[in-house]
């Protein structure tokens, strides 16, 4: 009991310090610091309860170490009334010497035994039968994200349900890579895993509180590493089920866009891209069929607006210099179809 | 029984030589052709010295580009290139130059040899050295091969595979990368080799493994580790050629290799060349604290045993950096153990140094300040160790803002303050001149504050969520403030630099004249004239115990009586 | 230059050294283990890992006749060492030929090991990861021994010219451990290609 009331002391006097930290930042707009220091999900909950502790032992450790090479410092100073001689030469002590090869021995046991199980606590925690199961790959520089059960495939903006103390439905993550190493980090949701292509990592999450959670990749993959931003949406369960549903619908067919699918599907963006229920089924970049129900493009490089798609299909390198999305050499009117058939897959 | 062969300091004059010098073509050629271990060891730590400013305006053109999110002074390729680069030149180009310079300029003076013991392996290990460092920036203008110039290494200090592949990083800059440390990393190699022979093969009389200065001891140390640490650095990136040159799949992953192996081989290196660079430092300060503080090394076998203790335990932690890639909760386990349990060695070595410091007569001078600094610094970079060997929290840490403040705590708190300490300790030995204290203090005292303005800000942005190795972030994640005061604190740090250069070059034409042993110290590298001649000793020496010349000076009271 | 006499501790013992050459040997061979072990660790995680043929099973044959010549070079570089500290200088010569002659012989084995391997059943380099880790591995000990193979045969050559004696012993004993040393990872290489991994 002890030990949850000074770890709820320590959450809150960190979640303090890290807004007094940034509050002169919050005049430029709402901010969504993706913080380990305010834990959303019990992985994470748990790396912080264990991080205060550890912080606390090597705190202790710190002030009397340091204190003592303070104090050494401050009284062993040379004086301008000293003696010419020399002080007193030690050579060592055994017992002394002992002492300190012991203690430190000692803080190390509990410090290990702690951590190992934490360890054992997330890394084998069993999955329970209702877990949600999302298979994440990484891409250069784009999140692709598999419901197997649900045949929904999305980008960038993975949603999950909350998880609360009135169900619990944890979500389990498989990773991969299609390509070079990525890591998968919502500092608040749970710590980083890596992507790595011919082995499969897998991570869980169970968020207790709908909302928001940003994170990025946290393994460098190339040029535009920094943009490969990673949205988490975390629904109640009726919104994951409505969503799950709408995801579901192959694209919206429209005829007033006609002009725009058949630029889409006779120029290349058919190659690397799928509409569900057309016949665009490329892989290499990620799924556009609901593109229009995502909040960003290019992987939270931009936000999601008409004038920003056009901008970027017309030339990616002016948002995300190095991206592997090719400039098409569309026309402005072909320009302008595409985009108008984009903004209609909802 | 023979009589004391080293001369008495109090009766030599302190005199700077004046022979007559040679035009500058002859001087250039004599440096060009030396194998006399002092000029190499000085040729070795210009070069670092260079190669310390070139990396650290690098430093400096990322944390203009951190200042402000969004902020377009360097695109995402030159970003990449300039950490790549910044890394890459100061861990094989600054740090184990130095630390090697030093090595070759002060251990056959502590051990009282007339040179190394291969001297020309030494100055062969040296070009390759320098050559491999013109090779690395040469990719600056090569590196983009056919395609035209202006590329260079941009896949971080660390290159994981399959990111080097030939399909992922085409045209020829990593491939300079490669081969430049390929090159230099045999310079490196040649010269561990030379100083364990020399150690081991070249001891004056007297010099038993005991009584070696505890310098000359964690330097054995260090080239032992050297030895098995940059040999699988060398394997990996022959492997890594063999791929992008000869059509192999180590770490193609099209046709079942693996990228893994390469992490597992990289950190293999990676993470005892930590060691090879500090314990240099160590090295440095087990000279520096005894000499200011006016007192005997407390605890020399046990500062011995941590030594060795060090260099195994730190052939078993690599994969302390692999925590995220998936590895079973055992392994997880095992590495957070045996990384814990380095610290039980490097704790007894801070308390050493307190001990040490402990009822002595401590002399602010600015070597010295550098080692307060180093002591301070350290403690705080082993307890961050700590933290990040909780692997549930590396979960967290790795691969953000967090390691970087944490490493840098090392390999600058640490390192670079031992390296500047050493250069103030040692300057006036090489150059007959002592380096200004008034300058050096401002030195100090700059560097001191803008590292800590720096680094100590950059443990809370990794708290934060901020991950390493991105060019640019998002104004909304809180991280704004935070990475200004952090660029802020590199400017200083730019500054404090600065005038140490000046000082460093200044110095040499103003500086007061040294003398012998200007800090009254007790290690044989101080009986010699400064800067010493060519032969170093007038007669080989003979030692009976651990401070040669403090038993000189104190014939009443000699250290041998003591030591067991 | 003026000494200080002072009290002294009386045991004066003997100083003597190791050799620098061995010493400097030695620690070449802890780093070239080092790099050895990369190679084979890598062998061994890669094994069975191909995507694509052939296997090892499939092409590898067991160089019996190179690795008895190599193995046997070590019993003559032996008689050799002993030759050149006794100053028995034509025993030396003999000892030196016949161990380069069997270096030779392996590397011709080691030869037309390949050429079959890459001829008859187009196992290269870049044929698959099997193809990768083996030459990587055999070619770099193969390399090894061309080294050593010089170094002998500049021994041998001084020595025809009547230029070394027992002086040069000290030397020739660097040497020969570098060649020791050679014929060791052979051990390892052969018994992990050979034996294990086929």
């Amino acid at each position: 009991m002890q030990a949850k009331r000074i770890g709820r002391l320590a959450r809150f006097g960190s979640v303090a310090a890290w807004l007094w930290l940034t509050s002169s930042m919050l005049a430029q707009g709402p901010q969504r610091v993706p913080s380990t220091l305010a834990p959303a999900s019990t992985p994470a909950h748990q790396i912080f309860d264990l991080s205060v502790f550890v912080v606390s032992i090597t705190g202790g450790i710190f002030l009397v170490v340091g204190g003592l090479l303070a104090v050494a410092l401050f009284r062993f100073r040379a004086r301008k009334s000293d003696s010419l001689a020399e002080p007193a030469q030690i050579y060592g002590s055994t017992q002394i010497e002992l002492a300190w090869t012991v203690i430190p021995v000692l803080i190390v046991v509990v410090l290990f035994l702690t951590t190992a199980r934490i360890i054992f606590a997330i890394q084998d925690a069993p999955k329970p039968t209702a877990a949600l199961d999302v298979t994440a790959i990484g891409h250069q520089f784009w999140w692709e994200f598999r419901y197997p059960k649900y045949g929904v495939v999305t980008a960038n903006e993975l949603h999950i349900p909350v998880s609360g103390n009135a169900a619990s439905r944890p979500t389990f993550l498989t990773l991969t890579s299609a390509d070079v190493n990525h890591s998968f980090w919502v500092p608040q949701l749970a710590g980083k895993t890596d992507l790595i292509a011919n082995h499969i990592n897998t991570m869980w999450l169970d968020p207790n509180t709908p909302g928001l959670y940003l994170g990025q990749c946290a393994q460098f993959c190339g040029t535009q590493h920094a943009l490969m931003l990673l949205r988490v949406y975390v629904d109640t369960p009726e919104q994951f089920d409505a969503w799950i549903k709408s995801q579901q619908q192959p694209g919206r067919q429209d005829s007033a866009v006609a002009a725009g699918r058949k630029v889409f599907e006779t120029q290349a963006c058919m190659n690397c891209h799928t509409v569900s229920g057309t016949s665009a089924t490329g892989r290499f970049g990620p799924d556009l069929t609901h593109l229009m129900s995502r909040a960003t493009l290019a992987s939270g490089a931009m936000d999601n607006t008409p004038e920003n798609l056009r901008e970027w299909i017309k030339s990616p390198d002016s948002f995300k210099r190095g991206a592997l999305m090719p400039a098409m050499q569309l026309s402005d009117e072909q320009l302008d179809q595409v985009t108008a058939y984009l903004e209609t897959l909802k | 029984m023979s009589d004391y062969s080293l001369p008495n300091p109090g009766t030599i004059e302190a005199v700077v030589s004046d022979e007559p010098r040679g035009t500058l073509l002859e001087t250039l050629h004599e440096w060009v052709i030396t194998v006399d271990h002092k000029r190499l060891g000085i040729l070795y730590i210009l070069y670092s010295t260079f190669f310390l400013l070139v990396a650290g305006a690098e430093a400096l053109f990322i944390r203009i580009q951190l200042a402000f999110p969004h902020n377009h002074f360097l695109s995402a390729q030159v970003y990449n290139r300039f950490f790549t680069m910044h890394g890459t030149t100061m861990v094989f180009l600054v740090g184990m130059p130095f630390l090697f310079g030093f090595g070759n300029y002060v251990v056959p003076l502590q051990i009282g040899a007339r040179d190394m013991a291969f001297p020309r392996l030494n100055a062969f290990s040296f070009w390759l050295t320098a050559f491999g460092g013109l090779l690395l920036y040469y990719s600056f203008l090569g590196g983009g091969g056919l395609y035209g110039v202006g590329n260079a290494p941009d896949v971080g200090w660390f290159a994981y595979a399959p990111l080097t592949a030939r399909s992922f990083s085409p045209g020829h800059a990593t491939d300079y990368w490669a081969l430049a440390l390929i090159v230099s990393g045999f310079g490196t190699f040649g010269t561990a080799i030379n100083i364990i022979a020399t150690v081991v093969s070249m001891r004056c009389k007297g010099m038993t493994l005991m009584r070696m200065p505890l310098f000359t001891w964690l330097m054995l140390v260090v080239s032992m580790l050297t030895l098995v640490t940059i040999t699988p650095l060398t394997a990996a990136q022959f492997m890594l050629l063999i791929d992008r040159y000869l059509g192999g799949h180590f770490f193609d992953t099209q046709a079942g290799g693996s990228s893994l192996i390469w992490i597992h081989f990289f950190w293999i290196f990676g993470h005892p060349e930590v060691y090879v660079l500090v314990l240099p430092a160590f090295a440095i300060a087990n000279e520096i604290i005894p000499v200011f503080s006016r007192k005997a090394i407390f605890g020399y076998p046990a500062m011995v045993a941590a030594s060795v203790g060090i260099m195994f335990v730190s052939l078993s932690v690599w994969a302390h950096h692999m925590f995220t890639v998936g590895m079973t909760s055992t392994s997880n386990a095992f590495f957070t153990l045996s990384t814990m349990l380095v610290g039980v060695p490097t704790g007894i070595k801070i308390f050493n140094w307190i001990a040490t410091l402990w009822g002595g007569r401590i002399r602010f001078t600015t070597p010295m300040l550098f080692c307060i600094g180093f002591l301070f610094q350290f403690l705080i970079a082993g307890l961050t160790g700590i933290m990040l060997s909780v692997s549930p929290w590396d979960w967290q840490l790795h691969n953000s803002y967090f390691v970087i403040a944490h490493f840098h705590y090392v390999l600058v708190g640490a390192v670079v303050f031992c390296i500047f300490a050493a250069l103030y300790f040692w300057y006036p030995k090489a150059t007959g001149r002592l380096m200004n204290e008034t300058l050096g203090k401002w030195h100090f005292w700059l560097f001191l504050i803008g590292f800590h303005i720096t680094f100590d800000t950059m443990h809370f942005l990794g708290l934060l969520g901020m991950p390493r190795s991105i060019y640019t972030y998002q104004p909304d994640r809180g991280w704004n403030f935070l990475n200004l005061v952090v660029s802020l604190g590199g400017m200083v740090q730019g500054v404090a630099v600065l005038i140490f250069a000046y000082n460093f070059i200044a110095s040499l034409f103003q500086g007061e004249i040294a003398g012998d042993d200007p800090w009254d110290a007790w290690t044989l590298e101080w009986t010699t004239s400064s800067p010493p001649p060519v032969y170093n000793f007038e007669e080989p020496p003979e030692v009976h115990s651990r401070r040669p010349l403090w038993d000189l000076k104190h014939p009443d009271d000699p250290d041998w009586e003591y030591e067991a | 230059m003026s000494t200080v006499s002072t009290r002294l501790p009386v045991r004066a013992a003997e100083w003597h050294l190791p050799y620098k050459g061995r010493v400097g040997m030695s620690a070449l061979i802890a780093g070239e283990s080092a790099i050895f072990t990369i190679f084979v660790v890598a062998y061994v995680f890669y094994l069975g890992k191909s995507v694509t043929g052939p296997r090892p099973s499939d092409v590898l044959e067991v160089p019996i006749i190179g690795t008895i010549c190599l193995l046997s070079s070590s019993l003559t570089i032996w008689r050799a060492e002993r030759a050149i500290e006794d100053d028995r200088m034509g025993s030396f010569t003999a000892w030196l030929g016949a161990t380069i002659v069997l270096a030779i012989t392996f590397l011709i084995g080691t030869a037309s090991e390949w050429k079959k391997l890459i001829y008859q059943d187009g196992l290269t380099i870049s044929t698959n990861l099997f193809g990768t880790t083996f030459y990587s591995l055999v070619g770099l000990h193969a390399t090894h021994v061309v080294i050593g193979l010089a170094l002998l045969s500049s021994a041998f050559l001084f020595s025809l010219f009547g230029r070394v004696d027992s002086r040069q012993s000290e030397r020739f004993g660097a040497v020969a451990l570098y060649w020791h040393f050679v014929d060791g990872v052979w051990v390892v290489v052969f018994s992990v290609v050979y034996l294990i991994g086929r």
